[in-house]
Parts: C-alpha cells; structure tokens; sequence
C-alpha cells in the first residue's frame, strides 16, 4: 500500500509533473489547485503535502498554517515549492510549519530526493 | 598508465557500453512509443555519459549529452511525444557521442559542425513552450554525487533539535537514518533533559544525539542531511579523524581530552580530576562535573574510533566487487596458461598410471580433476552472451531497410547463448554480409510483398542456441527465395560448374558460397558485387564452423551456421599413421570402420601399391580410392600416402569416415587411439600455410601430434587429383 502524497498547485503543468513524477515512484497522488482546494480534499489519510506558495484563493503560507492546525496534519511533512527570488518565504513558511522546500526549477529526481528524504 | 588514463579509460568503456543501451533503448521505443520505462532508460543512459564525462573531463561530451538529455527530458516529462524524426536524431546523436569519443580518443579535432547539426535539429523539436524554461538547469549534479578515491573521514556531530522540531513535520530519527546511509555510523542518544512524566509533553522532542559517522562522502554531504532543520536545532559537525595514514596511532584520545573538546568538561577541572587518577569517568561522574551519559557517550566515540581504525584497512579491502573488467589479452594469456596446465596434467597422469603407486594415483586424480575444472572455468569467463551483437544488428537492419525502402522486421531468439569471445568477435562480419543479403537480395519491396499475398512487413529470424558443443546460428528470413535452376545456370554461366553437372537442390544452394559468384542482377551499394559469400564461408571455416543454405522460392531463405563453443580447446579423435599422431576434430567423425587392405588388393589386382613406395617422389596415381559402406559410396584418403610417411602398411587398416560440406569421405589411419580433450597451439608462422594442417596439440607423453583440417585436405586433394 502506497503512501499519499497531495500536490497543490495553481500551475496544471506543475502539477502533473510532480504527480507523474510520484505516481511513478508508487506514491498515491491526490491534486489539488489551490490552497482551498487543497483544504476540502484533505479528508482521508495523507502522509505527505507539496505545496506551492504563490496561489488564488489561498496562497501556500496559509495553507500550512491550516494543515497544522488540523490534528492529523499536524506532524505529516509539508513541503513548499520555492523559487531562488523568494529567499524570505522561505522563513515563513518554516515559521508556519513548512518541514522543507525544494527550489523552482527542479528536475524529477531531486523531487523524488526531497520525497524519500522527509516521508519515511 | 596514470590515475587519470585510467579514469578516462573506464569512462570511455562505461561509455560504449552505454551507448549500446542507449541504441537498443531507442530501437525499442520506436516500437512501444508510449513506454515510459523505455524513455527512463534512454535518459539513464544519457544521464550517465552526460554526468561521468563531466567528471573525466570529456567536456565536449558532456555538453553535448546535457543538450541532447534536455531534449530528452521533456519527452521524460510526457511533454514531447516520441516521434520518428526524434528517434532518428537522438540515435544520430548517440553516433555523435561514440564519434566524440573516438575523436577524444584518437585526439583528433572535432569537427564542431556536426555535433551543432544534431543538436540544433533536436531544437527545432522542442516545442517553444518548452524552450526557455526547460534548458540551463542544474548541468552538472551527477559531477558532485561522489567523490571518487576520497578517503573515510570521521566526524563526531551533536545534533540538538529544539524541542518543537516535531511541529515542522521532521522526523530527528528519519535524519539519524539518513546519516547512516553515509556510512558506518553509531549513535549516542542524550535522555538527560527528558522531564518526569508528569512533566512531560508528549509532543515535544527532549532527546538530543552525539552521533560518530565515518564517512568518504564529505562534511557537505552531512550537512545536506540537516538542510531542513539547521535553523531549528543546536548542529555541530567536527572531524575527529581524518582517515588518511594512521600507522602508529591506532590509538584514540583519553576520554577526558575527549570531554574537554567537546565542550563538556573545562580543562583546569579535567586537570583537577587527573590528580587523583583513575577511573576518569567513574571520578569524573560521580563528582558531577559532568552527566554519567556523557561519559557514556564519550566513551562510545572513544570506542568507535579506536575500532574503527583498527578494522579500517579490513574495510576497505572488503569492498564490493561484483565485477572487474580485464584485458581482453590477459585472458588469453589465461587461456593459454591453462591450456600448458592440461597438458602437463595429460603427462603425468599418464606417466604416474604406468607406475601403479596409489599415492601418486590419488594425487593426479585429484589433479586433474583441479585442472578440468579450471580449464572450465577459465573457458566460461571467455563466454559471452551473443545478444551484444544482435542488438548491433537492429540497428543495421533497421538503417539499411530505410535506405532501400523496405520494411524489416528482426526477431533475435536465444541472445543469451553464450559464445567464446573471440567467436563472437569473428563472427560478427560474415552474420552482417549475411543479414545484408538477406535484406537486399531476400526481402522484397512492400508493393511487390503485397502483391505476392505476403505480410508488407518482411521478417527476418536471428537465432542461436545450443546443440551439443556446438552453437547453432539461424538467419531465415520470408523474402522472395532461391531458384536452384537459376543459380545453376550462374554457376555454368560464370564457369564454376560444367554445363552438363548433376547435383541436387543443396549442392545448388551451397554454389554461392563459391568465388565470384552473385546472382544479383544489379548492383546496389549494398551487397551484389559478388564477394561477399565466398568470404563469409572461409571466415566461418576459420572458426571451425560450417554454413549451408536452404531456400524455396517465393517462401524464404535459411542460412544455418554451426559453430565450436570455443577456439582454444576441442575434442578430438587421435589416431596414429606409423610414428606420426594426428588429431581430427570430433565434431566431423561420423564413424570409424576398418579396411581390409586384401581385399582391397584384390579389387585393384595389377596395380603398383603406390602407397608404400617411398622412392617415388611424384603423387600416387589418380585412381579414384573407394569404400563400399553399408552399399554407400565413400571416397577416401590414405593420410600415409598423403604424408609420405615411411613403413609398410599394417593389414588391417582404419577409416575414420568424416562429413565434410555434407559429404561423408574417409580417411585412411593405421590405428585410432581414442578421443582426448586437445588444447590447440597455433604453428608458427613458417607453417602457416601447409595445407591440411590447422594446428598442433601435445599429447600426454610430451610429443606432438598435428591437428587435421579436414576439408582443406579433401580440397586439396580433390584439386591434384580432378
């Protein structure tokens, strides 16, 4: 039994490079658009969150703060998606509870690094 | 050779195998484009010459694999569909990337503008989209994956996270874990601040680690592992031994010198304590300058090193090898050891089964029984699967049915059979000429396939398996056929055959396997200049193997080729003729019957008996010499007329009848002694072209015996004798 993983991200080509990407490694994939999006399909057992942080309706930070707040949520490793101009989300998102972050652009293989690092 | 050579000398073998990978992966994925283990593998590959090039400074390579590896990616993505004109660029730029290492090799200059053709072309596939976004990442992280010939280093860290490290979603344990997959690592956990329960908050982390890693990979690596979190916790990393020489001091620090670098313990109190001596961490302890788990801990680390250095060189002897590569001449040179070992094994098993002594008896057995087995051994590592060179083939067909506008399929059966190295090396030409006349001359254009009621799709079936000690090699293929009438009248036309020849359909076929014989009408740059053929028989000849065709019209062609498993050692029946021993390889014995010379006198009643009469110089008579077998007709030759050797004949002599091209002919021997294993010895170069002869072996007794190469002999004397 796979363990689940949601990505969330406004990008559809993003999104489905990382799904495909874990899909592939044997991960269940649950997509999610937005930070909103993400919140009402956060029901059922997920071990693991890759979330972007620049998105509508509800940006990344807020979204970690909000899946800490959620008792079953509140140890699983979240991971931001960050891009080299944003050094300073980057301590948000900590203070909000992020586990780690992977810099923008990245390849398959170092998503997968990230994944095995912090999912065990 | 230096450090460097050799670095750059297994890339560059890393590289060709790669490369072989790399076309049989694109060969596939033509096939199944939608595969995405296929493009995973097409990337691995690229991914690798790409990564290992940059390390052994073939830049050039690199490069161009980055540029070729991006195209790549996006079809990896599921960005880029796979499409004809990818595939052909890609396996245009595999050529490249073999063609840059020749250059690398040979250390010729590039030429700059074909590597720019490829990689422009591969743009141009790209999708703009992709374009911008997709190039100029992160070149080179395969480059820093390992350092390669660093030594182990160990490092003692103290990692402290803060107690609401649980918050952020880490995991302290999962990161202790991965600093274990660095390398030997042993891991001291601090309880002291766990409050009583009461206290306690189950959610927070009051557990710190002392934790002693060696390893080669570096502190960066170890930081890596802490990226995360290196903000959230008390992280310090200090080399505590550098691994390099250490002769001497296999020895470690005093526990309190350990305590005091770590911060732990001042020194004026360590100072304090060694005045009353012994035993410093009972003292040390109960004296409270520091915790009892600290010293625990201390004396962990001490432990650690001191085992550590003592087992260090028993470690890095116990590397894992799970396979070396080794000059292909060194293994000859293997071959050939063993090959004097058997023999000297031959002698004195002989010798010591005339001396009846059960000691010496047991002792040869046990000898021999060694020396078989290592002769096996050494043969297998020799071996190698056949399928290296049928993957090498895909590729012609494919190229070459493109380039005359057929449409091929190759099916290769049994790629695992294994072969002698040196067979397979040999045999790779004449299976191309073969292939290529299967392809130019047997598979028909689609129109006219389809015409015929055939499949537009040709097929042509490469197979091998075992048979005995021998490898059978099939190319059959479903093309238009062979017309024994029409080769017939070629033969006659080209005057290799007399007009009014009677022969079967096989004997028909085996005629273009004669010089200068082609039945293509035109030429084409294929095949059809009618070499070719003749030149495949004579190679496979050489490697004591036999080749026959078969064919029907408008069904297909089959080319059957038989080959010894291996060149250095064969079976052979020994037979004698007055002093003089002969081998003749086993594989051509059918059967062995006697000759009874009176009643052959007889039949031949009147005659001079040749045979014995040393005084004439002149070859015997042409008089045809034949056996009635079973009311067969055999022809034979008498190996001592052949040999001028000396002696009288005995009265009952032996014919050791033999097939050769399909042909059963005996040959006359006084005596034959028996079957032996027979390691072969090349003659030298003085000998090389005495006919008849192939090479020599030495037998048990230290003397020499000459190998016969039956079908030359029977060419040969079919020639002096018309």
């Amino acid at each position: 039994m796979g363990k689940t993983i949601m990505t969330v991200d406004d990008s559809a080509s993003v999104r489905q490079m990382v799904s495909f990407t874990l899909k592939n490694a044997g991960f269940n994939v649950i997509e999610a658009q937005d930070g909103k999006d993400a919140l009402n399909k956060l029901k059922g057992p997920v071990d693991m969150i890759i979330t972007d942080l620049n998105m509508p309706n509800m940006d990344g930070i807020t979204l970690i703060k909000n899946v800490r707040a959620q008792a079953q949520y509140k140890f699983i490793p979240v991971i931001m998606l960050t891009t080299e101009s944003q050094a300073g989300k980057k301590q948000e998102g900590k203070s909000a509870g992020a586990t780690g972050w992977i810099v923008k652009p990245f390849k398959p293989d170092q998503l997968l690094a990230v994944v095995n690092k912090v999912l065990r | 050779m230096t450090q460097d050579d050799i670095n750059r000398q297994a890339f560059r073998e890393e590289a060709t195998e790669l490369l072989t990978e790399l076309e049989s992966a694109l060969l596939e994925l033509e096939e199944n484009p939608d595969d995405h283990d296929l493009v995973d593998r097409v990337f691995r590959a690229m991914h690798t010459i790409k990564g290992s090039g940059a390390m052994f400074g073939f830049d050039d390579i690199a490069a161009f694999t980055h540029d070729v590896e991006t195209v790549f990616d996006h079809v990896r993505n599921g960005q880029m569909a796979v499409t004809k004109d990818l595939l052909d660029l890609t396996l245009a730029a595999r050529d490249t990337i073999s063609y840059l290492l020749d250059c690398a090799d040979t250390g010729e200059a590039v030429d700059l503008e074909r590597t720019r053709g490829v990689t422009s072309g591969l743009r141009k596939l790209v999708p703009s989209s992709l374009a911008e976004g997709g190039r100029e990442i992160e070149p080179e992280t395969a480059a820093t994956e390992d350092e390669p010939g660093s030594s182990s280093v160990t490092y003692r860290i103290r990692f402290r996270p803060e107690e609401t490290i649980f918050f952020s979603g880490s995991n302290p344990l999962a990161l202790i874990d991965e600093l274990a997959e660095l390398g030997a690592c042993r891991t001291f956990a601090h309880l002291e601040s766990v409050p009583a329960l009461e206290e306690l908050n189950p959610e927070h982390c009051y557990t710190w680690w002392d934790i002693i890693l060696t390893t080669s990979r570096g502190e960066d690596a170890i930081r890596d592992v802490f990226i995360f979190v290196e903000d959230d916790c008390e992280l310090s990393i200090v080399k505590i031994d550098e691994g390099g020489d250490f002769d001497e001091h296999a020895d470690y620090k005093k526990l309190g010198e350990i305590l005091v670098e770590r911060g732990d313990l001042s020194h004026d109190d360590l100072e304090k304590v060694l005045r009353n001596r012994p035993p410093i961490g009972e003292v040390l302890s109960s004296a409270g300058m520091v915790s009892r788990q600290q010293v625990d801990s201390a004396l962990a680390e001490q432990k650690a090193v001191r085992e550590m250095r003592k087992t260090r060189t028993r470690q890095e002897a116990a590397e894992p090898a799970t396979s070396i590569r080794v000059a292909a001449d060194k293994l000859d040179e293997l071959v050939d050891l063993v090959g004097e070992l058997v023999i000297v094994q031959a002698r004195i098993s002989q010798v010591v089964s005339e001396r009846r002594d059960p000691l010496l008896t047991t002792l040869s057995e046990e000898l021999e029984r060694l020396s078989d087995e290592l002769r096996d051994s050494t043969l297998n590592i020799r071996m190698l699967p056949i399928g290296t060179t049928f993957s090498k083939f895909r590729r012609l067909v494919r190229d070459l049915s493109d380039e005359l506008g057929k449409k091929i399929e190759l099916v290769t059966h049994g790629a695992e059979t294994e072969l002698d190295k040196t067979v397979i090396e040999r045999l790779n030409d004449p299976l191309v000429h073969l292939l290529r006349n299967s392809i130019d001359h047997g598979i028909e254009r689609p129109e006219t396939r389809t015409t015929a009621g055939k499949p537009e799709w040709g097929t042509i079936v490469l197979s091998a398996q075992h048979s005995g000690g021998e490898v059978h090699i099939r190319i059959e293929d479903d093309g238009k056929g062979m017309d024994p009438k029409v080769i017939f009248d070629k033969a006659v036309e080209r005057g290799i055959i007399a007009a009014d020849s009677d022969i079967s359909d096989k004997e028909a076929f085996s005629l273009i396997f004669q010089p200068g014989f082609s039945t293509a009408s035109e030429v084409t740059s294929v095949s059809g200049r009618g070499v070719g053929m003749d030149v495949v028989k004579r190679s496979i000849d050489a490697l004591r193997g036999s080749v026959d065709v078969d064919s029907k019209v408008g069904e297909g062609t089959v080319i059957n080729v038989k080959l010894p498993l291996t060149l250095a050692i064969i079976d052979g029946l020994q037979v004698r003729v007055a002093d003089e021993y002969f081998v003749i390889p086993l594989t051509m014995v059918e059967e062995c019957v006697e000759l009874m010379n009176r009643a052959e006198d007889a039949r031949k009643a009147g005659m001079d008996d040749v045979g014995t009469d040393q005084q004439l110089a002149v070859r015997p008579k042409a008089e045809q010499r034949i056996v009635n077998l079973r009311g067969e007709i055999v022809p034979y030759i008498r190996l001592r007329e052949w040999f001028h050797s000396p002696g009288d004949r005995p009265a009952i002599e032996q014919i050791v009848v033999a097939g050769v091209d399909g042909m059963r002919v005996g040959i006359v021997v006084d005596t034959v002694i028996g079957e032996h294993q027979t390691v072969i010895k090349s003659l030298g170069r003085l000998y090389r072209n005495v006919e008849g002869i192939s090479g020599a072996t030495i037998k048990g007794d230290g003397t020499m015996a000459l190998i016969l190469d039956v079908p030359r002999l029977v060419q040969c004397v079919n020639r002096e004798r018309p």
